[in-house]
Parts: C-alpha cells; sequence; structure tokens
C-alpha cells in the first residue's frame, strides 16, 4: 500500500487486550516451534484481500491467519477446530466465561 | 468502589479483565479454540503462553531508550551499534532473540524515519509492541511518499537542508533511530538522558526531549 | 564518495506473497549495503524450505520513486530487495 493516498495518521491508541497478547504469543510460539512462517502468516493475510483490512481488526486478522497456517501445518483439523469453538461457544457468552482456566 | 458491580466480577471475586466481560466475538472464539488445542497437542502449556505474554510486557521504548543514552556517552559502544546493532544490544543485556537490527543515526544533516508498507515490521524485540499508528494504513501508505507531511502531523518540522531517509522495512531487517542529542544534556548521567527518549523518536516521528 | 553500483527492480506483478513493495517495480536504485544471504520468503510462505538468498539494502532518491510527484526530490527511501528480483543498471537520470 506503500504511496497510495490516505487521509491524516490516527493518533488514537488501545492497551492490547488480554486476548490479544495470546493471539500475538500463540504467533510467537507456534513459529519458534516451527510449525509455520512468519511469511506464511503475512501470504494469508495478504490473501484475505482489501476487505478484511477494513472489516477486521489487526489480531482478529491474526488470529484467522494463524488458525490458516496451522491447520496447512497439520497441527490439527478442520474438524478439531469446528468441534472446539462449538464447545467454547457453548460455555457462555463471555471472555471470562468460556476461558478454561 | 462505586464503579464496582456484582456482575463484573468472576466466580473467584476478582473483576474480569476489560475484555472479558463483553460478549465473545466469533474471533475471540477462535483464540480460546486455537490456544487450547496447541495445548492439548503439545504444543504449548498455559504456563508457556503466560511467560511469553509476561515477556513481551516487560518489553518497552525504555529498554531502548537505555541503548540511545548509551550511545549518546560511550563512543566505543556507539561504533559497535551502528556496525551491528544485534550484537551491541545483546551485549547490553537485551534479550532481543533472532531479531536483526540496524542502528540509524540521526544528525543535524539527515533524519531517518521507520515504516513498514508490507506489514507492520517494528523491533518490537527491543521496544515492544508497535503503537496502533504504526500499523495504520495512512502511515504505512504516505510515509514512504510524503514524509515531511507525515513527519509535520507529528510536530516534527525538518529544515529542507535536512535530507529525509524513509526506511521500508521490508524484509528481514528491524530498524531503531538513534536521535539527536538535545542541546543542554552535557551534564547528564545515561539515566537521565534515557529518560529524554521517546518511543517516537526511536521510529523517527519524534525528536528526543529537551531537559 | 565512493562509486555507486545501481540496480534496477523488476517490474513483474506476480499474485500471491513477495516482499518487494509495488511501488518499487522498476525503479533504479544503488547498493546501499549487502546484508547476507537469507532464505527465500517467497518460499518460506508456501511452506517450502527456503532457498538462502543474498538480501540488499538499495537505497532510492524520491525523485526516481515518484518522479515530479516527490515531496522533496533529494530525500531517499531505502528497502531491503532479494537478489532475483535486481538487475544490474545504469544511473537513472533523476539522481
Amino acid at each position: 500500500m506503500g504511496g497510495t493516498a490516505a487521509g491524516p495518521v490516527p493518533d488514537a491508541s488501545h492497551d492490547f487486550a488480554l486476548w490479544e497478547k495470546r493471539v500475538d504469543a500463540l504467533l510467537v510460539i507456534a513459529s519458534s516451534e516451527g510449525h509455520f512462517t512468519v511469511d506464511g502468516l503475512r501470504r494469508v493475510l495478504e490473501d484475505m484481500g482489501e476487505e478484511a483490512f477494513e472489516t477486521m481488526s489487526y489480531y482478529e486478522r491474526w488470529i484467522s491467519s494463524v488458525n490458516q497456517n496451522l491447520i496447512e501445518a497439520g497441527v490439527y483439523t478442520t474438524a478439531e477446530l469446528a468441534t472446539k469453538m462449538t464447545e467454547v461457544a457453548a460455555r457462555g457468552p463471555t471472555y471470562g466465561e468460556a476461558a478454561s482456566d | 468502589m462505586p464503579h464496582d458491580h456484582h456482575d463484573h466480577l468472576s466466580p473467584s471475586g476478582h473483576p474480569y479483565r476489560p475484555d472479558n466481560d463483553h460478549p465473545l466475538t466469533y474471533w475471540q472464539q477462535m483464540e480460546i479454540a486455537v490456544r487450547e488445542l496447541l495445548i492439548e497437542k503439545g504444543v504449548t502449556t498455559a504456563a508457556e503462553i503466560s511467560a511469553q505474554i509476561d515477556a513481551m510486557d516487560a518489553r518497552s521504548p525504555t529498554d531502548g531508550a537505555k541503548v540511545v543514552a548509551r550511545a549518546w556517552t560511550d563512543p566505543a559502544f556507539r561504533e559497535a551499534l551502528f556496525a551491528d546493532a544485534s550484537a551491541a544490544t545483546r551485549e547490553m543485556g537485551f534479550d532481543i532473540g533472532p531479531m536483526r537490527l540496524i542502528a540509524l543515526e540521526n544528525t543535524a544533516e539527515v533524519h531517518n524515519v521507520v515504516v513498514c508498507t508490507l506489514c507492520s515490521c517494528y523491533p518490537r524485540n527491543l521496544l515492544g509492541l508497535p503503537p496502533d499508528w504504526y500499523k495504520s494504513r495512512a502511515y504505512r501508505a504516505r510515509t514512504v511518499k510524503e514524509p515531511r507531511k507525515v513527519l509535520a502531523e507529528f510536530g516534527v518540522d525538518l529544515p529542507d537542508g535536512t535530507t529525509v531517509r524513509v526506511h521500508d522495512s521490508t524484509a528481514d531487517m528491524r530498524y531503531v533511530v538513534i536521535p539527536m542529542r538535545p542541546e543542554g544534556t552535557e551534564g547528564l548521567d545515561e539515566e537521565a538522558l534515557a529518560a529524554l527518549v521517546t518511543r517516537d523518536s526511536m521510529i523517527g516521528t519524534g525528536l528526543a526531549k529537551a531537559p | 564518495m565512493t562509486e555507486r553500483t545501481y540496480l534496477r527492480v523488476r517490474e513483474d506483478m506476480p499474485p500471491g506473497h513477495v516482499r518487494t513493495p509495488a511501488y518499487l517495480r522498476g525503479k533504479t536504485g544503488w547498493i546501499e549495503r549487502e546484508l547476507g544471504s537469507f532464505p527465500n520468503p517467497e518460499e518460506l510462505a508456501y511452506r517450502h524450505a527456503g532457498t538462502p538468498t543474498p538480501l540488499l539494502r538499495v537505497r532510492f532518491s524520491m525523485a526516481e520513486v515518484w518522479g515530479d510527484a516527490a515531496e522533496n526530490p533529494q530525500d531517499t527511501l531505502d528497502a531491503e530487495i532479494y537478489a532475483h528480483w535486481l538487475a544490474p543498471a545504469e544511473a537513472p537520470h533523476a539522481t
């Protein structure tokens, strides 16, 4: 996107939420364990396209890419993810309730 | 406390972190699922994830500020830093991991500023996580084309005679800017000098503070 | 000043993951420094080992990159570019 027209640089900032820090940690750990590379992360982020950049937050895009890379690496299957996400959703509506720890 | 509500307390009686009491988004559900699968598959442990978060939380621009202050006061270190910033910062005791770091010197003639147009590469192992604006479309799109206008928005107005060098962090290097030492700081020790070094001054969108 | 070695960035526009910014394709700059070899990220991105590939820091004048639209033609832009994207070149007119 270098050189394209854009408005003022936004000066708003936010403290990272716990779940965002966890996404970051999962990326660092899974890539240091050799399950994917930073370039694999970037490739999926880029393939998500412009729309994702407008509609998803930074760490939403990251967890999506981390997940895609882990499935490609064979760490778990799409079916295992589906079962787990259904299970997580059933625990309760908030992050505090759904987190197992 | 007046802001406490019972439904904001976890079963253990502690308040939830701010992100814990809103309805879960799809992506937060995915984070929990991915994390638990990685633990079940033996890729990582809950303790390892916590330790990684703690390690990242412990990194901040104050680490980089110490490097800058030392470069201002120790000529041998300064030389080592510009020769090999990874080795020099590691030598100072910073856990920069496999990061390949290049230090860029700001002078009266040259002002360096760093951007990553392809994603959000940042010297996170030295400065912590990048600020939101660094990851914004506006900063990434404009800094390579109109750096002086972007710098002016950050309050940095450079004379025409100063060359602006933009560094697009496109591949395996990470960059830290060593800002100019402010005038009137001759008597200050390293600690006092480090307090003048801001995060933005090490990205190039700011200057070190006056004492 | 030592003699500059000029290189031109390939103009290719392939789909998929590459680390060469689009705005630099077809532009000519000079070697700022050589960084050694790194695994080719275009292979790493697709789960291949990554052939060791020389990586160079190339410096461009803003005049070369943006032409008349340059904010200040004397300012420069440095980027890290893998060797397979670079070809020998003559000095551009703009510098």
